[in-house]
């Protein structure tokens, strides 16, 4: 369903000039463990809905949690990862609110002890430029069911008609990842949101505790935002202690582009309100992703208190240093560190690693060069046209190629076909357009679309010698020495080959016929 | 072997069990007399909430003909049993003494369930019990209140009143109690029964509908110390499924209730549970036993526990804490009632849960749960759920410091004995005040066991003595309470449950 914009929005330039923005960004994780959080039901996403339940995670009477020690391990790993401080000593809290996908009715979470704390996480933005969010805390908690409201107008629970509820995701669980206020940012403040989701992302995948499948909710992002006056550049001293004003919530923004999206637009929102003489809700508010507006949800000033307290039913998790130390033994190269070394061993410029890092295909290029091809040619290939049509339907680069299966053992394969003289640059774009479409590999559909090039040289050179006599002038100039004119004639050898021949071999026996 | 009496249910286990063993009795035999006597007497002391005649002699030919094939079985194999309605039983209604949960049928069993199925141990039916255990009475029972075999117009103590009237008017040989707060221990002594609260830990909670998490413990009820000792051990043990449950072995407690010593055991009377308030009977008859104590080779000593006076405020506020957000879940959605609010066309989740928790639970519920709710909240929460937990490590700590001095505790295990039936109703504090002895035990986490003392001269009714222990040494309550039972049951010439009023048919006549 669509929803109309009501709220007035300022300019987003103009809007720097009077405000600046400050974030607070909380990032829920699904572990991708085996087992739930507090039972042993199966995680798998999209099973029959309420197949995989039992009495704990379903809260029947009596049931009671028993603790994951493959999550606890994860959230300790990411926190490691993160540079956090790790709890000697932490517990459970319960969250007590009530609502129908939430079993028990209250949420088994962690509260003012949490297992992970005081880190912080650098992330690369677009220019190159490094930008600290510091990270106030990584908890561990359990998701709730899935509800799924039919009839109403919103798809809310106002309104509907019924609601179906899916338990199977309750229990599952997850780790939030709470940063500190994201000031001095300014109007890069979108950017850093979305490069600090990427960044982390990138983490949590090189940590291998999270699918992180935005689309499929393993990661989702709740962006908090408010506006102060400005009163002078981000990061001056006298800007930095401006009072922080007050804040949304912009709930579950379920992909990178919306993050970068949902940010700037509640900046451009606040500062129509501010600069209106209004004073900004404390409230939480809905992302719509068709329309690129927010729309209000829970007003936070009735504000709902969750009676949190220790859960009596878990005893404290308590990992000992030699654990800790352990887990840290197990972290992967930093993905920072890895970048530099991947753009060492493969030779690209800053700027081509950049690319490469933004198109978020810096593990596909990896992949694709482990399975023999050349780094030039796996960047050439994943950044031309499966990159370009992954931004024209809003997704990432891996979730797009894994939904058409294109592998890189693909790129390699087409790599090869290009090196082995098969296929020139063009056939091979045309060969990538079939591969995309889903007939087949690089092989398959070079045979099957009639694609490779004359290997014949006689055809080859009865076309130079018929274009060399087609163009006296031009020949001339090349006896002259005037190399650069050869191209004139390679594009009519190729028109006279149908394509169907390597312009190099051409623009050799032009050379070799006219010097 | 013990000659059994011409009437199963009057024996005790250990001697059915050994019957049952020996080949002279059949657990059928066994079970249909029990279910003869539920038949007679239920009507008058209204103990059970279910009784499961097909599943319980279904159960008891099993275990005959498991026996008959040479198989080795529990020491309690054949031997029937009551289960507290508090305990999930898979296929057999769990109320809780609830109106919420009427027809709930659990689809799994709690541990201890499933341990007494795999000693071999028949389930006869489901306790009675005050409504989510809050009680000391059975009167906040939705399905009204059981009544005291001694005086059935007094009450058989609660939240347990069920189990324990089970066993004073001989419908089972053994019980199962949870006791948060004195629940196993007040109804046993207002019965004349025993009943152990172990360690926190000591018996798994996993499908017991929690109360108060922190403090709820299941334990055994039986009419003599060893018969709850074999309980105890069945009950017993980790449960991986219990975060909180303690993976050590099941402390001797058979062995500790056949010695029966207290030989060079150091016995503490606790000061500060036992004077202004207390029933001058119910003092009287532990006064007697403490003497005889001594008198059995004991050293006594008064010590003091200076914190217990603070222990029924901070239980009163952590009890309604964790219960508010334990009952949260009884919200009309998956299980148990579904009341749809009147006057109101499509009314929203929100409403029919509101609608249901109105007309499911009972005032007492309420009342805790208000009271708990308010404890937990934001700028409530360290004035009072923080203060009590340091009352509670300050009782722990007065534990700690008595048992540097004594090997056990011993004090009344209610103020009074049974009261009638409607006299504390209205007053929740009178009513409250009934656990003043046994909830210290519950704050700290220590073993108590509560055994008959004799009758109050001024009603002549039950009164009980409560033996405490450091945790994880329950077997030093079977040690002092299977000595002081032999000594008393002496002195008595025989089980003071004798004595107790005729109930059934029987007293119908006249007899």
């Amino acid at each position: 369903m669509t929803t109309v914009a009501t709220d007035a929005v300022m300019d987003y330039d103009e809007a720097m000039t009077k405000f600046d923005p400050v974030m607070g960004l909380e990032v829920h994780v699904e572990l991708h463990t085996a087992t739930k959080m507090f039972c042993g039901c199966p995680t798998e996403f999209g099973a029959e809905p309420n197949s995989q339940v039992c009495p704990v995670c379903l809260g029947l009477p009596g049931a009671l949690p028993v603790v994951n020690e493959k999550a606890v391990e994860s959230a300790i790993r990411i926190g490691l990862a993160l540079n956090c401080e790790i709890a000697e000593w932490c517990r459970f809290a319960r969250k007590n609110y009530f609502y129908p996908d939430m079993p028990k009715n209250f949420q088994t979470s962690q509260y003012d002890e949490p297992i992970a704390f005081e880190g912080h996480l650098d992330v690369e933005l677009e220019d190159g430029s490094v930008y600290r969010v510091e990270i106030e805390r990584a908890h561990m908690e359990e998701d709730t069911g899935k509800s799924l409201h039919i009839g109403g107008a919103t798809g809310r629970i106002h309104g509907a008609d019924h609601s179906l509820v899916d338990y199977n995701r309750a229990g599952i669980p997850l780790i939030e990842i709470v940063t500190k206020p994201m000031v001095g940012a300014g109007e890069r403040a979108p950017e850093v949101a979305k490069a600090y989701v990427s960044a982390l992302r990138d983490l949590l995948r090189a940590l291998d505790v999270s699918d992180v499948k935005m689309e499929q909710g393993s990661m989702r992002c709740d962006a908090n935002v408010s506006l102060r006056p400005r009163v002078g550049e981000p990061l001056d001293e006298a800007q930095l202690e401006v009072p922080l004003g007050t804040r949304t919530e912009t709930k579950n923004v379920n992909s990178l582009r919306s993050v970068e999206r949902a940010v700037r637009y509640e900046i451009s929102r606040h500062a129509a309100i501010l600069e209106g003489g209004g004073s900004i809700l404390q409230e939480t508010r809905h992302w719509h992703e068709d329309t690129g507006i927010t729309t209000s949800g829970r007003v936070k000033s009735d504000a709902e208190d969750y009676r949190y307290f220790p859960e009596p039913d878990l005893v404290p998790v308590a990992p000992t240093r030699e654990t800790v130390e352990t887990l840290r033994g197990t972290l992967p190269e930093p993905p920072g560190l890895r970048r530099k070394r991947l753009q060492s061993d493969w030779g690209y410029s800053d700027l081509e690693m950049r690319d490469v890092v933004n198109a978020g295909a810096v593990e596909l290029i990896e992949e694709t060069v482990a399975v023999g091809a050349s780094a030039g040619a796996a960047k050439k290939w994943w950044l031309g046209e499966p990159s370009r049509r992954a931004n024209a339907e809003g997704q990432d680069i891996v979730t797009y190629a894994a939904g058409l299966g294109l592998t890189p053992a693909h790129i390699a394969e087409l790599d090869g076909l290009v090196a082995a003289g098969r296929l020139n640059d063009s056939m091979a774009r045309q060969v990538l357009d079939g591969v995309l479409a889903g007939e087949g590999t690089p092989t398959a559909v070079a045979d099957a679309r009639g694609l490779e090039l004359v290997q014949d040289d006689g055809a080859l050179e009865a076309a130079v010698d018929k274009v060399i006599e087609a163009n006296p002038d031009v020949a001339a100039k090349i006896r002259d020495g005037k190399v650069a004119a050869a191209g004139a004639l390679i594009g009519q050898v190729m028109k006279e080959m149908k394509g169907q021949a390597d312009a190099g071999k051409a623009r050799e026996l032009i050379l070799a016929k006219l010097q | 072997m013990t000659d059994l009496p011409t009437d199963l249910t009057r024996a005790t286990a250990a001697d059915l069990a050994g019957a049952l063993a020996s080949g002279a009795i059949s657990s059928v035999e066994v079970t249909q007399a029990h279910l003869d006597r539920i038949a007679a007497v239920d009507g008058q002391v209204h103990s059970y909430l279910h009784v499961d005649e097909a599943g319980a002699l279904a159960q008891a030919r099993s275990i005959d003909d498991r026996r008959r094939a040479g198989e080795t079985l529990g020491a309690l194999a054949g031997v029937p049993i009551a289960v507290k309605d508090v305990m999930t039983t898979k296929g057999l209604p769990t109320t809780c003494g609830s109106k919420i949960l009427e027809g709930w049928i659990p689809p799994y069993d709690a541990t201890v369930v499933s341990k007494l199925r795999e000693a071999g141990l028949p389930i006869l039916g489901k306790t009675n019990m005050d409504e989510f255990a809050m009680g000391s009475s059975t009167e906040h029972s939705a399905y009204g209140p059981s009544h005291n075999p001694w005086d059935l117009d007094r009450i058989p103590g609660g939240s347990g009143g069920g189990s324990s009237s089970v066993l004073a008017s001989f419908q089972a040989p053994l019980a199962t109690g949870t006791d948060t707060g004195g629940s196993i221990r007040q109804p046993a002594a207002v019965t004349a029964t025993v009943g152990t609260k172990p360690t926190y830990g000591g018996v798994s909670r996993y499908g017991l509908v929690a109360l108060a998490s922190s403090l709820d413990q299941a334990g055994p009820c039986g009419r003599t110390v060893l018969d709850t000792a074999l309980l105890h051990a069945v009950m017993g043990g980790h449960d991986p499924m219990d975060s909180t449950s303690i993976d050590a072995p099941v402390p001797p407690v058979v062995e500790a209730a056949r010695a029966a010593s207290v030989k060079g055991m150091r016995v503490g009377v606790v000061k500060e549970l036992g004077g202004e308030g207390y029933q001058p009977g119910v003092r009287a008859r532990f006064d007697e036993s403490v003497a005889l104590l001594e008198e059995l080779g004991a050293e006594v000593v008064e010590v003091s526990c200076p914190n217990f006076e603070y222990a029924l405020a901070a239980y009163y506020l952590i009890l309604p804490s964790e219960a508010s957000s334990n009952l949260a879940k009884f919200d009309a959605m998956r299980y148990g009632m579904r009341v749809l609010p009147e006057g109101i066309d499509a009314p929203s989740a929100e409403q029919v849960m509101a609608a249901t928790r109105d007309a499911g639970f009972g005032p007492e519920v309420k009342r805790r749960i208000i009271l708990g709710t308010y404890a937990l909240s934001s700028g409530y929460y360290d004035a009072y759920y923080g203060s009590a937990q340091k009352v509670r490590a300050l009782i722990a700590q007065d534990f700690d410091n008595a048992y540097a001095q004594v090997d056990v505790l011993v004090s009344p295990t209610a103020p009074t004995t049974a009261f009638k039936l409607g006299d504390k109703l209205e007053d929740p504090m009178a009513m409250y005040l009934n656990d003043i002895a046994t909830i210290p035990a519950n704050l700290a986490g220590v073993p108590g066991m509560s055994i008959p003392s004799g009758l109050a001269d001024e009603d002549g009714l039950p009164a009980g003595i409560q033996i405490l222990a450091p945790a994880t040494k329950d077997e030093r309550l079977y040690s002092v309470g299977a000595a002081l039972e032999a000594a008393l049951v002496d002195r008595w010439g025989g089980p003071i449950l004798d004595r107790a009023p005729v109930l059934g048919a029987a007293a119908a006549k006249g007899a």
